[in-house]
């Protein structure tokens, strides 16, 4: 079992005090906190190695290469990928969903195609295939959430079809912490000849994700949801779909060499291999390298106790919860079935109200739609409040937050 | 002559279906701001002083103590200038 008091030890920003109390940071859903790990990390990479990475022969540069090629193995051996040729870099979950609508999409779905994405998902997952719709005149189905917030099956098979050609869903919903069953998904999709684009930015820093048991073509996630720095994150796709993939960004690092015909007088592009073909520029180093110590962090502490952790958490969160009769939580409320995200509204109250209440409190919460604005309009909210738990959280805060949601209650 | 960005830091609307928004006010000037806003508008409840459930005209709002502040119901950030005007200045 995870021990959150030892781990807390290692979190700095946790022994802050915000309005006087101290601060009970609930909002992991949207960012984690950095362990010193993952901050020390950075900082002996500028303060020792900084380089620009690849193609420079001074020792600096071929350090930080080793590094940033190191941050890659790492996060594909985190995932269970075959190797780091499937591992981009990327700003995030949102940079990963758009290289795949740009690099495949765009050369792939035609005006008869048909996609498959659910009303569960982010926005960041549904309004990129719908610019590109406008432009490749393919149709989005979406499959229909029931009202416990999982997934319908049943509307997923009935609108699966051989005409999709890509099947996007979330491995865990931002919103409900539901877990859906990507395997079964992921087999259905593919009788279908459709791939699989799994966000995984709520699954990966909670859960173990294995992309070859799950058999998904493409995996996107942030780094900062998982301890990690902002701005990295990765998309894993499989070496066979990437291969035949356009590069997505133009630049430099992503091309073999760019020679100039003299008779054409146009340039003549060759690109380079997997997975620098999709990292145009100068990429995110010293996040690669933030990144990589975060990866390690959660492997040392094992991501299976973290998973149980967080069950004790949501499970002792929910039984608090519904002893304050105002309080309604959406979604499914059996813990093993979901991830630590518990939404809730307060009766007469709006989200942001309580946000504001409880940050009085030093207690950090995420109010409103949580770019999941379908998935309201299902549960009929204007908008939410959400709490979102990690492995520094303690179910003393728990006790905290509810004291605090009984006094809301009262005034 | 003073102006509302004297004592407002920062403004946000909110994210979902209701028009809020939610005011930060200077750290500088906190107090005095609030001091202003509360004899201004007639406060409906209070919690020790600290949070003040309040009306301004057909504008319900929630101040706290900590400088923030909720404003519901507002059509738009031009119609918050407004108020805040009338409040602060």
């Amino acid at each position: 079992m995870l021990n959150p008091y030892r781990i807390r030890e290692d979190f700095p920003i946790l022994k802050r005090r915000i309005n006087d109390h101290p601060l009970i940071y609930l909002d992991n859903a949207a960012t984690s906190q950095k362990p010193r790990q993952v901050i020390e990390a950075i900082r002996e990479f500028y303060q020792s190695c900084n380089a620009n990475v690849h193609r420079a022969v001074y020792t600096l540069s071929q350090e930080a290469s080793e590094l940033y090629e190191d941050a890659h193995e790492a996060v594909a051996d985190f995932i269970n990928a075959d190797n780091m040729k499937e591992i981009i870099f990327v700003r995030g979950t949102t940079e990963a969903v758009n290289l795949v609508a740009y690099a495949w999409g765009l050369h792939n779905l035609k005006k008869q195609d048909e996609i498959l994405v659910t009303l569960m998902d982010h926005h960041s997952n549904i309004v990129p295939w719908e610019i590109l719709s406008k432009v490749n005149g393919f149709k989005i189905e979406y499959a229909e959430v029931k009202n416990d917030g999982t997934l319908d099956h049943e509307s997923f098979e009935d609108k699966v079809s051989r005409r999709t050609k890509i099947v996007c869903l979330p491995h865990v919903s931002n919103v409900t912490g539901v877990i859906n069953d990507i395997k079964e998904v992921a087999k259905i999709a593919h009788d279908h000849g459709a791939l699989v684009l799994v966000d995984g930015a709520q699954s990966l820093p909670h859960l173990p994700v294995d992309v070859e048991d799950l058999d998904i073509d493409f995996l996107a996630f942030s780094g900062h949801k998982m301890l990690g720095p902002t701005g990295i994150g990765a998309l894993y796709g499989k070496n066979m779909i990437l291969e035949e993939m356009e590069p997505f960004h133009g630049g430099g690092s992503m091309i073999e060499e760019v020679t100039f015909d003299t008779i054409t007088r146009r340039c003549l592009v060759s690109v380079n291999t997997l997975p620098w073909k999709f990292e145009a520029g100068t990429p995110n180093v010293s996040g690669g390298v933030g990144l990589m110590a975060a990866v390690k962090y959660l492997k040392n502490l094992g991501i299976a106790k973290v998973k149980a952790h967080e069950e004790i958490l949501t499970k002792h969160a929910i039984d608090r919860m519904q002893e304050c009769e105002k309080v309604k939580i959406y979604g499914p409320i059996d813990s093993s079935a979901k991830c630590g995200i518990i939404p809730f509204d307060l009766k007469e109250v709006n989200s942001h109200d309580v946000a504001l209440f409880l940050d009085r409190y030093g207690i950090m919460i995420r109010s409103g739609f949580h770019c999941a604005q379908p998935l309201h309009e299902i549960f009929g909210l204007k908008s939410s409040a959400r709490i979102s738990f990690y492995i520094y959280n303690t179910c003393e805060e728990i006790d905290r937050l509810t004291e605090v949601l009984k006094e809301i209650e009262q005034f | 002559m003073r102006s509302i960005s004297d004592y407002v830091a920062r403004v946000e609307k909110t994210c979902g279906e209701e028009k809020h928004f939610i005011v930060i006010l200077r750290y500088d000037r906190k107090n005095e701001a609030i001091a202003r806003i509360l004899k201004r508008a007639s406060i409906k409840k209070s919690i020790s002083r600290m949070i003040f459930e309040l009306a301004f005209g057909a504008v319900s709002f929630r101040l706290y103590e900590t400088g923030k502040a909720i404003f519901r119901n507002i059509k738009s950030k031009e119609e918050l200038q407004k108020v805040l005007a009338s409040l602060l200045l």
